[in-house]
């Protein structure tokens, strides 16, 4: 076992730990700070993969963003000092059997999938420094055709080659969408400040 | 020979996780030496500026020594931990601010190639752990079981998600210009005379330092800024409840991230590791060689670093505290609008500047003002002599009929 499958299993096992913690936990702001170290051991791992623009992503988009409010929704919310939430063994069992079944299709997948066997010492993965995943990712964005995978696809049926890729810029469904989150954040920004009639004192 | 040659096999695997180690020790003893000078900074500066003299006793004539005394009289403290705090998160709180100030330093370059991992998108992943840090003093504030340190966590989260909007457009803006997320490779982009430092490249990028040094300065919550602390109305704010070593680890975090944002600053915009007065095309490794360069490099940009420091500390001392809603509305509805202009003016600019090559001259025009600007200013600060006032001070009410002792009226 090398250096970085090691640092891998330590890394996968702090970030199922402290998954398993956000569930069991009662207290929102708790489980919300381990929660923390669940999206913090995922962006590791990203960034031990060479994924370092996705791993910093799922820091600002994550971290920085959703958790903080989550706590700041339950300092606005909260009628006590800590909010704890009590559930009832039916919802345990509910959820028990819910996760249960997704993590059985998602093992299934994850096994039965063949995956590329020298993924590993792919050259586009081997450093953070001389790879280019960020590039290549703009890159896609705009529709530029080296970027389609030379390597088998996971998930594609071994033997069969895969169908001739066209070429796709998703530059603008992306920018569509992002235009439309922002009508969206407006809207809610409206819909969410205080009324106030024309002539009222204020 | 088995022993020796197994022995340097397993030193060639295992050689850059020793490195990484030894980055990392490097960059955190770094990150708290200049914290420990800071805080002596801050005391020196908020003095002069307040016609004080600071610390003037332990370890000699400047008060080398303070930041030391007082760290050990911080570590000495008793730890108390309040009855009504959630424990667990007041203790891993102050951690988890200074996990996130450290991490950013991973991606900083200190010269060309100094840096502990030279990221293709450094800037992106610094933004995104220094957005990590201000989770620890939500947690810090909200764990504290207090009222005051409850208001703190919620301007500082209030206060920090609005402000890291504007800093990121305004970081975008050069980034376009440079056409790299990689802050070497930005760097490198700056070589030679000050009028290549991307600051002077247009006007769009001259408004954007000032923009991203603004949010800078609101997102490690310095005043006039700092909110989320605000002694006049909140007692300390976040940390109200904080004692001992756990207060100095927030502080060794703020001190942390306020040098982190500084170094962006400075390589993003003021030319990185360059001293800017070399002839186009010279750098200091082409003038010294590789290590002997690279040291200055790294001298140049940590004096870079320590000054925008100083004018953070210089703006503290110098500008009373907003009101809440007024750090808000300067977010809002100022710097957001503004750095949006500033991201579309830039991309044309850089469309536009391809075509008119006579644009270039703004280059100059905007190098050669700043310098001279900065040297009248500098020139009017040094002729003009600082007199102690003999009147009454500018402010104080003259009481009539009891002239103190420092009030000699004058026919």
């Amino acid at each position: 076992m090398d250096v970085q499958t090691a640092l891998f299993w330590i890394l996968a096992g702090l970030t199922g730990l402290s998954a398993i913690a956000v569930v069991v936990t009662q207290n929102i702001v708790r489980s919300a700070a381990w929660l923390l170290f669940t999206l913090g051991g995922v962006a590791g791992i990203y960034f031990l993969l060479g994924a370092d623009f996705v791993g910093a992503t799922q820091l600002i988009v994550y971290v920085g963003g959703i958790l903080v409010l989550v706590v700041f929704g339950v300092m606005l919310t909260a009628q006590g000092p800590f909010v704890t939430m009590k559930t009832s063994a039916a919802e345990w069992a509910i959820s028990l059997v819910v996760g249960l079944l997704l993590f059985s299709v998602i093992t299934l997948a994850a096994v039965n999938a063949p995956w590329p066997q020298d993924a590993h010492h792919s050259e586009d993965m081997e450093s953070a420094e001389t790879s280019q995943n960020s590039v290549k990712l703009g890159a896609a964005f705009l529709g530029i055709k080296e970027i389609t995978p030379k390597k088998d696809l996971t998930g594609f049926p071994m033997g069969k080659t895969p169908p001739e890729r066209k070429q796709v810029a998703y530059l603008l469904p992306f920018e569509i969408v992002s235009v439309h989150l922002l009508v969206v954040l407006i809207g809610a920004a409206y819909l969410a400040r205080a009324k106030r009639r024309r002539g009222m004192p204020t | 020979m088995p022993y020796i040659s197994s022995f340097w096999l397993y030193f060639d695997v295992l050689w850059p996780y020793v490195l990484a180690v030894l980055s990392a020790l490097v960059l955190i003893t770094f990150m708290l030496l200049s914290a420990i000078f800071f805080v002596w900074l801050e005391r020196k500066v908020s003095a002069r500026i307040q016609d004080r003299l600071g610390p003037t006793r332990v370890g000699g004539k400047y008060g080398w020594l303070q930041t030391l005394a007082d760290g050990l009289k911080l570590l000495v403290k008793e730890d108390i931990i309040p009855t009504n705090a959630d424990p667990m998160l007041f203790r891993i709180g102050p951690y988890i601010a200074l996990a996130g100030a450290f991490l950013a330093f991973i991606a900083l370059p200190f010269g060309n190639g100094v840096v502990a991992r030279n990221l293709n998108i450094a800037i992106f992943f610094m933004l995104a752990v220094m957005s990590t840090e201000i989770f620890g003093i939500i947690l810090g504030g909200y764990a504290s079981g207090s009222k005051w340190a409850l208001f703190g966590g919620m301007r500082e989260a209030a206060q920090i998600v609005s402000y890291e909007v504007p800093r990121a457009i305004s970081v975008i803006v050069p980034v376009i210009v440079a056409g790299s997320m990689n802050l070497t490779e930005i760097g490198k982009q700056q070589t030679g005379p000050f009028w290549n430092w991307i600051v002077f490249h247009d006007p769009f990028t001259f408004c954007a330092f000032w923009v991203f040094f603004t949010c800078a300065t609101a997102s490690c919550k310095r005043a006039p800024f700092d909110l989320a602390e605000a002694e006049s109305e909140l007692v300390a704010g976040f940390h109200t409840e904080y004692s001992g070593f756990r207060w100095l680890i927030f502080f060794m975090a703020e001190y942390g991230s306020m040098f982190a944002v500084s170094g962006i600053a400075s390589i993003l915009f003021l030319g990185g590791w360059h001293l800017g007065l070399l002839p186009p095309g010279w750098d200091m490794e082409r003038l010294f060689g590789t290590v002997f360069g690279n040291f200055i490099n790294v001298v140049v940009f940590i004096l870079k670093g320590w000054f925008l420091v100083f004018v953070m500390m210089w703006v503290r001392w110098t500008l009373p505290r907003l009101r809440i809603d007024q750090v808000m509305i300067t977010c809002l509805r100022y710097l957001l609008p503004m750095s949006c202009f500033l991201l579309v003016g830039v991309s044309v600019w850089q469309l536009v500047a391809a075509e008119l090559t006579w644009l270039s001259l703004v280059n100059y025009l905007l190098a050669f003002g700043s310098l001279f600007l900065f040297g009248f200013m500098v020139f009017k600060a040094a002729a003009t002599t600082a007199v102690s006032p003999t009147q009454l001070m500018p402010g104080a009410w003259p009481i009539a009929g009891s002239a103190g002792p420092h009030v000699t009226h004058k026919a």
